[in-house]
């Protein structure tokens, strides 16, 4: 089976294929943050916020994947979701092809969602039980008003076949389907209108480990194949490790460490990063006997109350009294490698040289 | 866009599917969860036979079906038999409260109008009432109950203080006051058409919260889910989303308390008939049957039990069926 086959509904043939200088940023996210208002009392006077995202930047160039990744609750997936406008930025903003998509009304948004799509984590949930594989896949070109050249059926059978089920499912209902299958249903929605970036919220994370393999390498696949962008967010740092060309890690709604996938992995500045590093399982026994192995004091902090400055001083080892007064910018420490530490490890120069930058910041 | 497509995955993903295959490879259909649900309650003997019940009753309660029937056995409804009744104490003449053949269900006291054929014309009433009643109460129900649960904020508590308002109503006095006041012709019906009508926005219109309620919360539940999220990523409005994605996936709750509530209508439409402002005599009801038998019960007990077992089987048989119909659409709940 050819590509030339596959429905190319989006935009005109040629614009897609277009080489792109590489390292063009294909989207770009500036300080971007989310408050949700907590309210109490007859009045629903607003007396406090949850602070799930707290200025978050970074860029996805055309092509490579980020990989966004950080405990429960560090704000990756509310991240995630502002991009879509699937939740409205308190403050920032994000630019996706050079437009900024922060301020668009849903229907002006609306023609930029075929290039923008999402793969949501749980496939029990993200598939709507009463409707066929059929009319779930074909949705998009339903709504988007797309014209199909051989027909809606066909188009569907050729995505379903891209992912890997069978075509003759058309008319099955999801709970006929496995987990992995499910996913892959949602992947070939996902692909129907040929977008540009994907943001995959925790793609595997409902998945048997047998079959997180399975779709993590057919994501992989599909980049190549056409082209695509993507920002995994995820929890599981070795499936990130496999995917990614870099990673972000996030802490309390914060970027503390963004990095290339390997300098990361191998040279993590931010103690944070080197805590959930030590933490991913060793199988081999002799290797696991030699690591030192960082354990974490207490808890994640309220992101209702996060502590001043350095956020994650109240769990650092290396925390002195800067790092409670003066918040580390995040800020370059080696080539493509930023993180925002006053004691970085694996670093020349720490970032504390660079804390005029800092106070000049308007982020809090 | 150019490499050819090879890399859908491994062999062994493709392997359940390959099964498939061999067997048969154009026609694979699948099953909706109504199929599903269809075949778990053909196996539920009891919901079975309600239902063959309800559609017997249903069938000899269209109109010309009714006089066909009565026509063979019973006669006329409103026709006096005065030979079959005692003229000095007025009790029915016979065993039984005069049951035969002719009059399977015996005579009424006092002027002998055939009970067999004032059940059957009762029962129209009663379904074309309960029915309706019910219908009106889903539309609203459904409709507000979706918009309250899926816009939230505001939206919300509007629509929710109104159904608390609705619930605390004193329904049967603002029945009997409206009967009252209400001029014998209106909007172009009079007699009993136009009491129906009264009934049937009485009882519908001030029922749809119990099942906005339901509606309500059943939203709020769904719209958390990431189908939502899906459609909405892909450009879906919010009507869309309501009665595309979401109300589907409402049907088995609203079919369930639907045929739920069809009972709860028919004993208050016989509750307001009894109370005499239902339908007017000589026109035949249940309740209207029952409130004349509590005069004369001691001289004819089959004239309180007849129109009394009505009611009970009618409704029982909409109950049991609305529990098996429960049961198919969510197992969960056994």
């Amino acid at each position: 089976m050819n590509t030339s086959k596959t429905p190319e509904p989006a935009a005109p043939a040629g614009q897609n294929a277009a080489p792109r200088p590489a390292g063009e940023a294909l989207l770009e996210v500036d300080g971007l943050g989310k408050h949700f208002p907590v309210t109490a009392g007859l009045l629903r006077r607003q007396v406090a916020a949850v602070k799930a995202v707290d200025g978050v930047s970074f860029s996805v160039r055309k092509g490579e994947t980020l990989g966004l990744v950080g405990e429960s609750g560090c704000g990756k997936s509310t991240t995630g979701r502002m991009i879509m406008r699937l939740l409205d930025p308190s403050f920032g903003r994000v630019t996706f092809e050079g437009t900024d998509i922060t301020k668009l009304s849903q229907a002006k948004l609306r023609p930029h969602r075929r290039d923008l799509q999402m793969i949501f984590q749980d496939p029990y949930s993200s598939l709507n039980p009463r409707k066929t594989v059929g009319a779930l896949v074909g949705a998009p070109f339903k709504l988007q008003s797309i014209q199909t050249e051989h027909g809606v059926k066909k188009a569907v059978q050729e995505l379903l076949e891209l992912v890997g089920l069978n075509p003759e499912h058309y008319n099955r209902y999801p709970h006929e389907f496995s987990g992995g299958q499910r996913q892959r249903i949602g992947i070939a929605r996902t692909l129907a209108l040929r977008p540009k970036l994907i943001i995959a919220d925790e793609p595997v994370s409902a998945l048997d480990v047998s079959v997180q393999a399975q779709v993590v390498n057919l994501l992989e696949d599909l980049q190549d194949e056409l082209d695509l962008t993507y920002v995994v967010i995820a929890h599981d740092l070795s499936v990130v490790r496999h995917i990614s060309d870099r990673v972000a890690v996030m802490y309390l709604g914060k970027i503390v460490e963004i990095a290339d996938r390997n300098d990361l992995y191998e040279r993590p500045m931010h103690p944070y990063t080197n805590a959930l590093l030590s933490a991913v399982p060793i199988p081999d026994p002799a290797e696991r006997a030699g690591r030192e192995r960082i354990r974490l004091q207490g808890d994640v902090p309220s992101p209702m109350d996060p502590p001043p400055a350095c956020r994650f001083h109240t769990r650092c080892w290396k925390a002195q009294d800067i790092c409670k007064q003066v918040e580390p910018p995040l800020v370059e420490l080696s080539p493509g490698h930023q993180a925002a530490c006053h004691f970085p490890e694996n670093a020349a120069a720490p970032a504390t040289g660079l804390v005029a930058d800092a106070t000049a910041k308007p982020d809090d | 866009m150019t490499a050819p497509i090879e890399v859908t995955g491994s062999e062994a993903e493709a392997q359940p599917d390959a099964v498939l295959k061999g067997v048969d490879r154009k026609a694979i259909q699948g099953r909706s969860l109504g199929q599903i649900a269809w075949m778990r309650l053909k196996r539920d003997k009891i919901a079975i036979s309600s239902a063959v019940f309800l559609v017997v009753l249903i069938i000899v309660s269209l109109p010309g079906v009714t006089g066909l029937i009565t026509g063979l056995v019973g006669g006329s409804p409103n026709k006096f038999n005065m030979p079959l009744v005692d003229a000095t104490l007025g009790g029915p003449i016979g065993k039984l409260g005069g049951m035969s053949l002719d009059h399977p269900f015996g005579v009424e006291p006092i002027n002998g109008r055939d009970l067999f054929s004032r059940i059957l014309y009762g029962a129209r009433v009663s379904l074309l009432i309960g029915v309706l009643a019910t219908l009106v109460s889903v539309v609203i129900g459904t409709v507000l109950g979706i918009v309250a649960g899926f816009f939230g904020g505001w939206v919300d508590t509007l629509i929710a203080r109104t159904m608390d308002v609705f619930l605390a109503f004193p329904l049967v006095l603002f029945a009997i006051s409206l009967v009252g006041v209400i001029p014998s012709g209106f909007a172009g019906l009079e007699g009993n058409g136009l009491r129906i009508a009264i009934l049937v926005f009485i009882i519908g219109f001030f029922n749809w919260p119990y099942i906005g309620r339901i509606v309500r919360g059943q939203t709020m539940s769904l719209r958390e889910r990431e189908f939502v999220d899906a459609s909405r990523s892909m450009g879906a409005k919010p009507g869309y989303i309501l009665f595309r994605e979401i109300l589907p996936n409402l049907y088995a709750p609203i079919l369930v308390y639907a045929t739920l509530l069809i009972p709860t209508n028919i004993l208050f439409e016989a509750a307001l008939s009894f109370l005499g402002v239902g339908i007017n005599p000589p026109d035949p009801s249940w309740g209207g049957m029952l409130s004349q038998a509590t005069e004369l019960y001691s001289v004819a007990p089959h004239f309180v039990i007849v129109p009394g077992l009505a009611i009970f089987v009618t409704v029982l048989a909409f109950n049991l069926f609305g529990d098996g119909l429960r049961d198919a659409l969510d197992p969960r709940t056994r």
